[in-house]
């Protein structure tokens, strides 16, 4: 396509925190009607870019462009005014208020009153323009995470913006809610907004972009002038600077049921309840658990780690039953836990690395004596495991937090795997990850299941479900609706499960 | 044009260098204080330095008034690494010196009694501690409030009760019977007040350091503290970890009071604690709740405290220049914190 005057444009732009060259020279321009994808491995420099350009860091070097014209951007304020928003991954909205009053946070009103009737008027235009419609006087604790991403669109849009980055918004969707997102986005294209794409999907931005700009150690690695003819393969290859090739599973060995769950139902809560779910796994069988998030699997996560005790069912770890729930005696059984949420349940961010590391075990004899911690044998135990599993940091005392997303989770991972669970449980385990972390992770279970380990993978990704799993269960409304070998799956067929349409049997 | 950009990491000559920052800033913006009571500020401060750390006695001073901070920031340390909020220090306190002057009034030999003594104070400035501990965990009242609410009902208490059964019946004065002589802290420095509750202090801290950095239960609170969500997934009983840590926390803050019935006054009187419970929550900030750093917080302050009196009878400014450097220093404190998460950055102006 012919390119028309870029609505903004960066130049140059450099970043470096102490040492490390976040970016070095990037230059980077999206035009009206747009859809420029931004692709690159976990610390490629992709979020400080775009924190560049919506003003939450000042470049070393560089300039911006809006329309022609240099400007500074230095808060999230003058981006907004400069016609940028961004949709983080990580939502901005007040949980207690409407969906109007999230929108009207920051908005000058007339004379000190709000102005309801003109907001109320606009968010229905937008609506009605981009098909985001929302219910302005639901609280947003009410809505689904799809629908606080869409109120987080409009929130941009409401404010004018004319540049719309989204940092991987479709991390957080189940696969409908991602034809719904793309939808929209080209809707706005094509009235003539750009937008910035942030993803690893590649498939997702070959279906959706119309040019790419793919960043490796902070300096731009190739440009793709259409993703939509270009192989997954190639776009890896310039993220990653080699080729990757996905991990084989090889064939079925299963042994004896290792976990089984006999009409495990929960009390009502926040979140989906489970009713009646029985499942088993097998020793060395790796079951998938699909579905669109909110149907119950948080809490089927929860009951099988001992977090939260059901209200009716048994639950077996290797013949033996669990009579009391809680995490430490799931994990004394031998579960093993990779949490959905590294940063909330799984991790201590601002202490350093080897206390999360040894977190669940802190209490057992390979640490501590008489109430005594063993410093000498935690920080070993950090530092082996970060040699063995190649976790870039410092060292063990490091902030965990200061460590990228598919770090922590490969520390997360060795700190479980070290102890040769019976079982494992994961959740979304490599959502937000790079091609070559998420690779390095589904390697890992494999030669778990290899091992005659039984893996529970819960997860929105069918792809890699599908890749993964020896079977596929799915959940609907708190249930399991079906089981399918994932010889006779695809994801037509789970997707179809994953709305209630077959099961209820 | 300046502005605020995160940090990544904090390195660790910060945490010696905020504190001096904090009193560095502090000393200067009272200054300004000092210059409007009509005084020398080189003076005032010069005063204040020689009354409280210019020669052995002044010394001596500072760490008897010390000692009690000490403790009360100890108490504050562990609890806030929690995230334990207990700004009742001072009620605990109180409860402390109640529990030791009743002990302290029964006669036994020496030895026996300051062992009793310490252990009724203990157990009930922890007994306090639990009240608001147990408020959050069963029924999620926040701590904050709660604990800082007993102080009140605890002041008051001790007032009733040296208003009444304990009152002096022979002179008439709210102060309660003093202990047995044979309970008076042993003095180590002849011709000073420096007691054996000063040297109790000083052992504390070590001693609580230890318990933070390489105990179990000091790695369950720290985790806790930062962490509750993640503790919890990794088997450790958030609950029960509030609850130890508010009766260690309750227990250090109990022990301040058990020094100055012991080591200083030998009976209970209403203003047996200028507020040492509140301080603490100064010297904790300002030792970044490291147990550590509390002892030169603690000293710090004391001689705030001690070389205010002198610099007042000197120089003529009011005494209560050492409660406006105090809350001058916390704030100061506060806001350096704000370079551990964020470093200023130079930028140019705005279009």
């Amino acid at each position: 396509m012919s390119t028309p005057a870029p609505l903004i444009e960066m130049r140059g732009i450099s970043k470096s925190f102490g040492a490390v060259k976040a970016n070095e020279a990037v230059d980077l321009s999206v035009a009206p009607g747009e859809i420029l994808g931004l692709l690159g491995e976990n610390g490629a420099g992709k979020t400080t870019l775009m924190n560049v350009l919506f003003g939450a860091y000042a470049p070393d070097a560089g300039e911006i462009l809006v329309q022609g014209r240099s400007v500074a951007i230095n808060s999230s304020a003058d981006a907004l005014a400069a016609g940028i928003g961004m949709v983080h991954q990580h939502f901005h909205l007040a949980p207690r208020l409407s969906v109007l009053e999230n929108l009207l946070i920051g908005i000058p009103g007339r004379s000190g009153r709000i102005d309801r009737a003109g907001g109320l008027a606009r968010l229905a235009e937008i609506g009605r323009q981009h098909g985001l419609t929302l219910d302005p006087d639901l609280p947003v604790s009410a809505l689904s995470v799809g629908e606080q991403q869409r109120l987080e669109i409009v929130k941009a849009l409401f404010r004018g913006a004319r540049l719309l980055i989204l940092d991987e918004p479709t991390a957080v969707l189940a696969p409908t809610e991602v034809d719904g997102l793309f939808s929209a986005l080209r809707s706005m294209a094509a009235q003539g907004l750009g937008i910035i794409f942030i993803s690893h999907k590649l498939n997702e931005v070959r279906a959706l972009t119309h040019r790419c700009v793919v960043l490796r150690h902070g300096r731009v690695a190739g440009r793709v002038d259409a993703p939509a003819s270009t192989t997954s393969s190639e776009m890896a290859r310039l993220m990653c600077g080699h080729e990757i090739v996905p991990p084989a599973r090889g064939p079925s060995m299963p042994g004896a049921a290792v976990l089984t769950l006999d009409g495990i139902s929960t009390s009502h809560h926040s979140g989906m309840a489970l009713r009646d779910v029985s499942l088993s796994v097998r020793g060395g069988e790796i079951l998938g658990i699909a579905g669109v998030s909110g149907n119950g699997q948080r809490a089927l996560a929860e009951v099988i780690s001992g977090v939260r005790a059901p209200d009716a069912g048994k639950m077996t770890i290797a013949g033996k039953t669990v009579s009391r729930f809680s995490p430490s005696t799931v994990q004394a059984l031998g579960l093993g836990r990779i949490p959905e949420d590294r940063m909330t349940t799984g991790l201590v961010t601002n202490l350093p690395l080897a206390d999360s590391m040894v977190l669940p075990r802190i209490g057992t004899a390979a640490f501590s004596r008489n109430g005594l911690i063993k410093p000498d044998a935690i920080r070993a135990f950090a530092e082996a495991q970060i040699k063995a599993y190649d976790i870039r940091c410092p060292g063990p005392m490091t902030r965990a937090g200061a460590l990228s997303g598919g770090n922590l989770q490969k520390a997360l991972l060795a700190r479980e795997l070290a102890f040769d669970p019976k079982v494992l449980i994961v959740s979304q385990p490599t959502r937000g990850l790079d091609i070559g972390a998420a690779r390095f992770i589904h390697e890992k279970f494999l030669d778990m299941r290899a091992k005659g380990c039984s893996i529970i993978v819960i997860g929105e990704d069918l792809e890699e479900l599908l890749m993964l799993s020896d079977r596929i269960a799915v959940m609907y409304e708190g249930r399991i609706v079906g089981t399918l070998d994932s010889a006779d799956a695809s994801i037509a067929r789970l997707g179809l499960m994953m709305t209630g349409a077959e099961g209820h049997a | 044009m300046f502005r605020l950009e995160a940090r990544t990491s904090t390195p660790a000559w910060f945490n010696l260098a905020l504190p001096l920052l904090a009193i560095g800033a502090t000393l200067i913006l009272c200054s300004g204080l000092i210059a409007l009571a009509g005084a020398g500020v080189v003076e005032a401060y010069g005063v204040m330095f020689s009354a409280s750390l210019g020669d052995s006695y002044a010394i001596t001073e500072t760490l008897v008034r010390a000692a009690p901070m000490i403790f009360t920031g100890l108490a504050v340390a562990v609890a806030f690494r929690a995230k334990f909020w207990n700004i009742g220090a001072e009620g605990q306190l109180l409860a402390g010196a109640v529990a030791s002057c009743a002990v302290g009034a029964i006669p036994m030999p020496g030895p026996l009694a300051m062992l009793l003594m310490a252990l009724a104070g203990a157990a009930a400035g922890a007994a306090v501690a639990l009240i608001p501990a147990t408020l959050r965990v069963k029924f999620r009242v926040d701590d904050v409030v709660s604990s800082l609410l007993l102080n009140s009902v605890f002041f008051y208490a001790l007032m009733a009760l040296i208003e009444g059964p304990w009152k002096d019946s022979f002179s008439g004065y709210p102060i309660s019977p003093p202990i047995e002589d044979t309970a008076n802290f042993p003095v180590l420095l002849e011709g000073t007040r420096l007691h054996l509750g000063v040297v109790a202090a000083l052992v504390a801290a070590p001693v609580i350091w230890f318990v933070v950095a390489r105990t179990t239960l000091g790695f369950r609170i720290r985790v806790t503290g930062e962490n509750p969500e993640a503790a919890r997934y990794g088997g450790i009983n958030v609950e029960r970890v509030l609850i130890s840590t508010a009766l260690l926390s309750g227990a250090l803050a109990g022990l301040a009071g058990v020094g100055e019935v012991g080591g200083v006054h030998f009976q209970v009187m209403s203003d047996i604690s200028p507020g040492y419970g509140y301080s603490g929550i100064v010297v904790a900030m300002l030792a970044r709740l490291n147990p550590l750093g509390v002892v030169p917080a603690a000293i710090f302050l004391a001689a705030v405290m001690t070389g205010a009196e002198a610099m007042s009878r000197a120089t003529g400014v009011p005494a209560f220049l050492s409660d406006v450097i105090q809350g001058t220093a916390l704030l100061a404190m506060l806001a350096a914190l704000l370079f551990t998460a964020y470093r200023i950055r130079r930028v140019g102006a705005t279009k």
